[in-house]
C-alpha cells in the first residue's frame, strides 16, 4: 500500500488547507479510524475523482476500500445501504450532484426510509459538488437539497468553510443516519478559504448553525457559497450605512437549527434568507414558516428571500451571473428591509 | 414403507433425504394454508392492507430458499422476500405469527404496524426487507453481498423479483453492478407471467430472461417454477457457483401467478384456458403425486404434515388477532435514530404553534 498522499498531511504539516483539502483530510483520518468505512464511485480510484478529493486514495487503501463503480448512481447508492446494513459505513460520491436524480428513487423509498420501517439505521454518506457561478451549464451547477429536504430521514449538511467542511465530514461518517453533503465547486480550492485547521479529531456537530457575524439590525440566514456573499454584502452596509447584519451560517439544512434562526431574529426583528438554489420550493419558504410559527410578535418587517431565479442553470457567463443571487442583491434586500 | 426408504439419511433425489422431502411437502403446504388463512381474515375485514397470494408459485420460494444455508444467529446466507416468495420467508425462519401481524398491522409484529406484509428484516435470519419498487432490491442486495465479499464471508444473498422488474433500470445498474464486482448474490427471477395486469410479453421481447444474464456475463439458468426439485436444484448450482467466488448468477423460476395482482384484481384481463391449463401444474399436487408415486411418503403423511400446517397456521392468525393495535403516536418515532417528528401543535394539550 501506498503511504498518505500529500494532500492530507497539510494539517500534520501545519499548513493551511482548502476546502476540498478539508474534505480529503476528514475521509482519509475517517477511513484510518475505522475500517468499516469504505467508499463507492465513479472514477474515484484510479483517476481520484473528477475534483481529485480522493487522490492517493486507492494507492494507500487499496480496491476493496476505494471502489470504482460503473456509472450507476442508482446502483452503487442501493450497494452502499446493503453494505451499511451488514455493518460497513459507507461513502458515495457522486460525481456531480446533479447526477444523484437516478439515486432518488433508492434514497427515498428506500435509505430515508429503513429505519421507520423497521429495516435498521442506515449509516452511509453520500457526498459532491455542487453550485453554479463555474460556467458548468444547466447538468454540473444545480444545488440539489431540496429534493432531499422534503424527505424524513436523511439529513444534509452543506459547508462553507474549511474548518466546517472537515468536520462535519468527520460528524456525518460518524452519524448512524443517511447524510447528504454538498460541497460546492466555487469553495473547493477559493484561496480565500485556506486555513491552518487544528491537530485535534475534531468534528463539527449535525444540526448546528453558525454566527459568522454579529449584528443588531437584520438576521441573514444563509449557508454554502452564499455565506461569503452575505458576508461580504454585510461588510458594505457597515461601511456605507452603518447598517449591522447578523450573518447565519446554517451548515446544516436538515435537521434546521431552529433555535438558532429564532433566536438571531428574536434579536434583529428582521429576517432575510439568502440562497443560491432556486427560488420556488426554496428553504427560504420553510424558514419564513418557522419564524411565522415561533417568532411572529419580533418580526418588524416582510421576510423576504434574495435566491437564484426559477430557471435551469445557464451556462454563458453573462447569463449564469444573471441567475446567481450577487452580493449587491443581497445589499439592496438589506437597505429595503432596515427602511421599512 | 417403500425399499427406498431413507430413514437412514439416504439421499433419494437431488441429494435430499425423506425427512427433508417432507421438510419440503410442509413448508409448501404451510405457505398455502397461511395465506387462506390470510384470505379469510381479509374477508372477515381484519385486513385494512392488500392481500397477495403466491398461489401456483410456492414451489419457487420454497425451493430456492431451501438451497441456502440457513441459520438465526446472523452468519447464514440471506434473502430479500417479496411478497410472492412468503415460502422462502418462512424457511428462513420468518414466523407465521410475524407474517399475520404484518397483515393485520399489529403494535406487536417486527414493524410494529409502520410497514405491511412480507415487508420486514430479521438480518440474524437473513431476511431483508423489501421495498415496493422491488429492482431497487437488486442493487440493495448486491451491496449486501459485497460486504459478504469484502468480509471474506462464505455468504450468499438471494434477491427475488418479477417480471416487472426486470424493465426498470435499477434492476440494470444493481445487476450489473453485483456482475462486475463479483457478488455472490442470485437474482432469482420470479417470471409468473405477469407484472399486474401487463404480460411478460410487453415486459421483453425475449423468449426468456435469462437471455439477459448474458448482457452482463452472468450465468443464468431456467427452472421449472412448479417443480420445487428443479427449482432446488437449480438455485443450488447458482448458489453454490457464488459461495466458490464465482460471482453473481440468475435463477429464471417459469410458473404463473393463479391470482390476481393482490386481492382487488379479479384477473378478469387473464384467459380462462391458460389460468386452467397451469392449475393443473399446481406445485403442491405435483410434488405430493411425485412423493407418493415414487414412494417417499404416504397418503398418510402427507395428510398428518398438512394438518400441522394448518394448526400452525390456525394458532398464529389467532394469536395475532388478539393482539393490539399500535397507538397513533407510535408514528412519531424512529424517524432518525436520534429523533422522531415533532407533535402536530393542533394536537398539543394546549395548542401552541412555537411548539410546532
Amino acid at each position: 500500500m501506498g503511504g498518505k498522499p500529500d494532500s492530507v498531511t497539510k494539517t500534520e504539516r501545519r499548513e493551511p488547507v482548502t476546502l476540498l483539502e478539508a474534505i480529503s483530510e476528514g475521509l482519509f483520518e475517517e477511513m484510518e479510524r475505522d475500517e468499516r468505512v469504505f467508499l463507492m464511485g465513479e472514477d474515484i480510484g484510479v483517476y481520484g475523482g473528477a475534483f481529485k478529493v480522493t487522490r492517493g486514495f486507492l494507492d494507500h487503501f487499496g480496491e476493496e476500500r476505494v471502489i470504482d463503480t460503473p456509472i450507476s448512481e442508482g446502483g452503487f447508492t442501493g450497494a452502499a445501504a446493503g453494505a451499511a446494513h451488514m455493518g460497513l459505513r459507507p461513502v458515495v460520491e457522486m460525481q456531480f450532484m446533479d447526477f444523484i436524480s437516478p439515486a432518488y428513487d433508492v434514497i427515498t423509498n428506500y435509505i430515508a426510509t429503513s429505519l421507520y420501517r423497521g429495516s435498521g439505521p442506515l449509516p452511509l454518506v453520500i457526498r459532491g459538488p455542487v453550485g453554479g457561478g463555474n460556467r458548468g451549464g444547466p447538468f454540473h451547477s444545480q444545488n440539489v437539497e431540496m429534493a432531499f429536504f422534503h424527505t424524513p430521514g436523511l439529513k444534509i449538511v452543506y459547508p462553507s468553510t474549511a474548518y466546517d467542511a472537515k468536520g462535519l465530514v468527520k460528524a456525518a461518517i460518524r452519524d448512524d443516519n443517511p447524510v447528504i453533503i454538498e460541497e460546492h465547486k466555487g469553495l473547493y480550492r477559493a484561496p480565500f478559504l485556506r486555513e491552518v485547521l487544528p491537530e485535534d479529531d475534531y468534528i463539527v456537530p449535525l444540526g448546528k448553525a453558525n454566527v459568522v457575524r454579529e449584528g443588531s439590525g437584520l438576521t441573514v440566514v444563509t449557508y454554502g457559497m452564499m455565506v461569503h456573499r452575505s458576508v461580504e454584502a454585510a461588510e458594505v452596509l457597515h461601511q456605507e450605512d452603518g447598517f449591522e447584519v447578523e450573518v447565519l451560517d446554517l451548515r446544516t439544512l436538515s435537521p434546521l437549527d431552529d433555535e438558532a434562526i429564532v433566536e438571531s431574529v428574536k434579536k434583529t426583528g428582521r429576517l432575510l434568507v439568502v440562497h443560491e438554489d432556486t427560488r420556488t420550493g426554496g428553504i427560504a419558504g420553510e424558514i419564513a414558516m418557522r419564524v411565522s410559527e415561533k417568532a411572529f410578535e419580533w418580526l418588524d418587517a416582510p421576510m423576504l428571500r434574495v435566491t437564484a431565479i426559477d430557471a435551469p442553470v445557464p451556462y454563458a457567463g453573462a447569463l449564469e451571473d444573471y441567475f446567481l443571487p450577487q452580493i449587491e442583491d443581497i445589499v439592496t434586500a438589506a437597505r429595503y428591509l432596515a427602511a421599512y | 414403507m417403500p425399499a427406498t426408504n431413507s430413514a437412514d439419511g439416504t439421499a433419494l433425489v437431488a441429494g435430499l433425504t425423506e425427512s427433508q422431502l417432507h421438510e419440503l411437502y410442509y413448508a409448501l403446504v404451510r405457505v398455502r394454508a397461511a395465506e387462506e388463512r390470510l384470505e379469510l381474515l381479509h374477508k372477515q375485514g381484519h385486513i385494512g392492507g392488500g392481500v397477495y397470494r403466491s398461489l401456483g408459485q410456492e414451489a419457487g420460494s420454497v425451493g430456492a430458499a431451501y438451497a441456502l444455508d440457513r441459520r438465526s444467529d446472523g452468519t447464514g446466507d440471506i434473502i430479500a422476500q417479496t411478497v410472492r416468495a412468503c415460502g422462502a420467508l418462512f424457511l428462513m425462519g420468518g414466523e407465521p405469527l410475524d407474517f399475520f401481524r404484518q397483515y393485520l398491522a399489529r403494535a406487536t409484529g417486527p414493524t410494529g404496524g409502520k410497514e405491511a406484509n412480507v415487508h420486514w428484516v430479521d438480518y440474524r435470519r437473513g431476511l431483508v426487507g423489501p421495498v415496493s419498487p422491488l429492482g431497487t432490491m437488486v442493487g440493495v442486495m448486491a451491496g449486501i453481498t459485497l460486504s459478504f465479499r469484502l468480509k471474506q464471508e462464505p455468504r450468499v444473498g438471494l434477491v427475488f423479483a418479477g417480471d416487472g422488474a426486470t424493465s426498470t433500470g435499477a434492476w440494470h445498474e444493481g445487476l450489473n453492478f453485483a456482475a462486475v464486482q463479483r457478488c455472490p448474490m442470485v437474482l432469482m427471477v420470479e417470471a409468473n407471467q405477469w407484472a399486474f395486469s401487463t404480460p411478460t410479453r410487453k415486459n421483453t421481447r425475449l423468449e426468456s430472461f435469462t437471455q439477459k444474464a448474458a448482457g452482463y456475463g452472468l450465468h443464468a439458468e431456467s427452472v421449472d417454477g412448479t417443480d420445487v426439485l428443479d427449482v432446488y436444484e437449480g438455485t443450488k448450482r447458482a448458489v453454490d457457483r457464488a459461495r466458490a467466488g464465482e460471482g453473481a448468477g440468475m435463477v429464471e423460476m417459469r410458473y404463473y401467478r393463479l391470482k390476481g395482482h393482490a386481492q382487488h384484481d379479479n384477473q378478469e384481463y387473464v384467459d380462462p384456458a391458460e389460468l386452467k391449463a397451469w392449475e393443473e401444474r399446481d406445485p403442491i399436487k405435483r410434488f405430493g403425486e411425485r412423493l407418493l408415486s415414487e414412494g417417499w411418503a404416504t397418503q398418510k403423511t402427507l395428510g398428518a404434515l398438512k394438518a400441522r400446517a394448518e394448526v400452525e397456521v390456525s394458532i398464529a392468525a389467532e394469536q395475532a388477532v388478539g393482539e393490539p393495535i399500535p397507538d397513533g403516536v407510535q408514528a412519531l418515532d424512529a424517524v432518525y435514530t436520534d429523533r422522531g417528528a415533532k407533535t402536530p401543535w393542533t394536537r398539543l394539550e394546549t395548542p401552541d404553534p412555537i411548539q410546532a
